[in-house]
């Protein structure tokens, strides 16, 4: 009986050494292609031609058509955090002290960008991935080669651009009018503070630093959501199914790596003295 | 011309072309016939640079494109054409749009383009469909329109994927006489992928059979159906019998 356990509790350790050693494969062979694609994107990005006419398409779609839902999450997100704050600085100090500071810095610094961010996962990062991944089932990516087209300039490259560029712009957007939910809120019974108070409260100790801090997040996750969702589409098989399961791989890469990437660059932008 | 020599392909492990040797001469239709599975695709694509070989050479013209730095690559594949077996129409652009798409860095102005478009769409017997959307397409307008898009820049060699699968019988004719009008009138060299023995004969001058990785015979067309090769006998009999069977469920 002894020696049945042994064999057993053996063969399960071997299985699970197996398994392990297979998905620690698959996420470096995974991470070598993410890097490698990401090394022919940047080789494309500098060799004309120059496909101007997409990267306005793309910023339009981006940039303009993500703006109304952006600034209705950010609303609210200001309205939400003014509120809690004041509620509990009351409950605390019997008064609602320094709410402008935590809702304004609470948005430059970290709410605006990331859940800029991921609204635009949900609302770009998914779309790209399923386009480019139905193009690529289809074989239109193929077709795009041999018709003398590079797809990474024609298709990547004006999505990478426009991201990088149309995020940090939506998060100033979206940061003033969570600071603008905020004020309106904290206007309000039982806080009752006055739009001046709560203005000087959002600018007394801000610094060009904090807003930066926020930008360059922006900027960075950008990049990290049009390189995975382009990554993800152009790498997609398997059919319908496939374009199916590649776009959900997409959308919890990207926000595990948005959270991920977060911590790592604020401490990094923060040891920098940027905010 | 294209020499290819010892062409190997695996896949996860497993072999798909175990050296396969066959040459195109320029001019002619060359049709490569063989079972599903057995790697036709893979050895056109191959041709093409958009699938990577294991080994063995691929001579464009003297050229060797797996050995090719990406630029001199690109030029070489500028001078190929491919037919996709689905088409492969991009989804987000108009017929004309489509068939403009290779010309879009060909230095031809705007109007210079449209007339070209118009030139080819008639030329496949599609006039006036230029504004509508490949969804609204039936599978033979698609491989119509594909089939412009491919030979608009004036490629000189076309690459044929299954170019009469899925398609009704009369709607393959039209395939097979575009494609042999194309070789008389354009004088392209053009290598064609199928299973289809009835098109294979149509438009082809030679047919070569791809078997298990390597190529089993290579056959005047007109010869074919009288062929002794054991495995082309085969291919063609079960084929034969298809037909048959065929006819007998229409009868």
């Amino acid at each position: 009986m002894i020696r049945g356990v042994a064999v057993g509790v053996g063969s399960g350790v071997i299985a699970a050494t197996r398994s392990v050693r297979g998905w620690f494969s698959a996420v470096l062979h995974g991470l070598g292609s993410y890097i490698l694609f990401n090394a022919e994107v940047v080789r494309a990005f500098f060799s004309p031609p120059f496909e101007s006419r997409m990267v306005v398409r793309q910023m339009y779609e981006i940039g303009v058509m993500s703006l109304p839902i952006c600034l209705l999450t950010s609303f609210f997100v200001g309205m939400v955090l003014a509120l809690q704050t004041g509620y509990a600085s009351i409950a605390v100090l019997n008064e609602p002290v320094n709410v402008g500071t935590v809702v304004t810095f609470s948005l430059l610094k970290e709410l605006g960008p990331m859940l800029t961010s991921v609204v635009l996962v949900g609302r770009i990062g998914a779309a790209i991935t399923a386009e480019l991944g139905s193009m690529s089932v289809t074989e239109q990516i193929d077709a795009m080669y041999t018709l003398g087209t590079d797809p990474v300039k024609y298709l990547i490259v004006p999505r990478l651009l426009a991201f990088s560029l149309m995020l940090p712009l939506l998060v100033v957007f979206t940061n003033i009018v969570g600071v603008a939910g905020g004020m309106l809120v904290s206007a309000q019974e039982p806080m009752y503070t006055p739009y001046t108070i709560y203005w000087e409260d959002s600018l007394q100790y801000l610094r060009i630093g904090d807003f930066f801090h926020g930008f360059i997040k922006a900027g960075v996750f950008g990049i990290m959501i049009a390189t995975i969702a382009c990554y993800k589409g152009f790498h997609t098989g398997g059919g319908a199914e496939g374009v199916g399961k590649a776009t959900t791989d997409s959308v919890v890469t990207s926000i595990a790596m948005l959270l991920i990437g977060d911590f790592f660059l604020s401490s990094l932008l923060i040891a920098l003295r940027i905010g | 011309m294209i020499r290819i020599t010892g062409v190997r392909k695996s896949f996860g492990g497993k072999p798909v072309l175990r050296g396969v040797d066959l040459e195109i001469r320029d001019g002619e239709t060359l049709t490569i016939i063989g079972g599903s599975g057995q790697g036709k695709s893979v050895l056109l694509k191959s041709m093409i640079g958009l699938i990577r070989p294991d080994g063995g050479t691929i001579l464009v013209d003297e050229a060797d494109i797996l050995h090719l730095p990406r630029r001199e690559l690109h030029r070489i594949q500028r001078q190929f054409g491919y037919l996709f077996q689905g088409g492969a129409l991009f989804d987000s652009m108009n017929v004309a749009e489509n068939v403009a798409f290779g010309l879009r860095h060909s230095g031809l102005s705007r109007d210079e383009i449209q007339a070209r478009v118009r030139t080819y769409l008639e030329y496949v017997g599609l006039s006036g469909v230029e504004h509508l959307m490949p969804d609204e397409l039936s599978g033979g307008m698609r491989k119509r329109v594909a089939l412009a898009r491919t030979i608009a820049y004036s490629p000189r060699y076309i690459l044929y994927d299954e170019p009469t699968t899925g398609l009704d019988p009369q709607t393959s004719d039209v395939i097979a006489e575009l494609i042999v009008s194309l070789q008389k009138r354009l004088g392209v060299t053009s290598v064609v992928v199928t299973h289809d023995i009835k098109a294979a004969v149509t438009v082809s001058q030679r047919v070569a059979m791809l078997h298990n990785g390597v190529i089993a015979a290579v056959e005047p067309a007109e010869a074919l159906i009288q062929s002794r090769n054991p495995v082309v006998r085969q291919f063609i009999d079960s084929s034969e019998f298809c037909w048959r069977m065929n006819g007998a469920v229409r009868t």
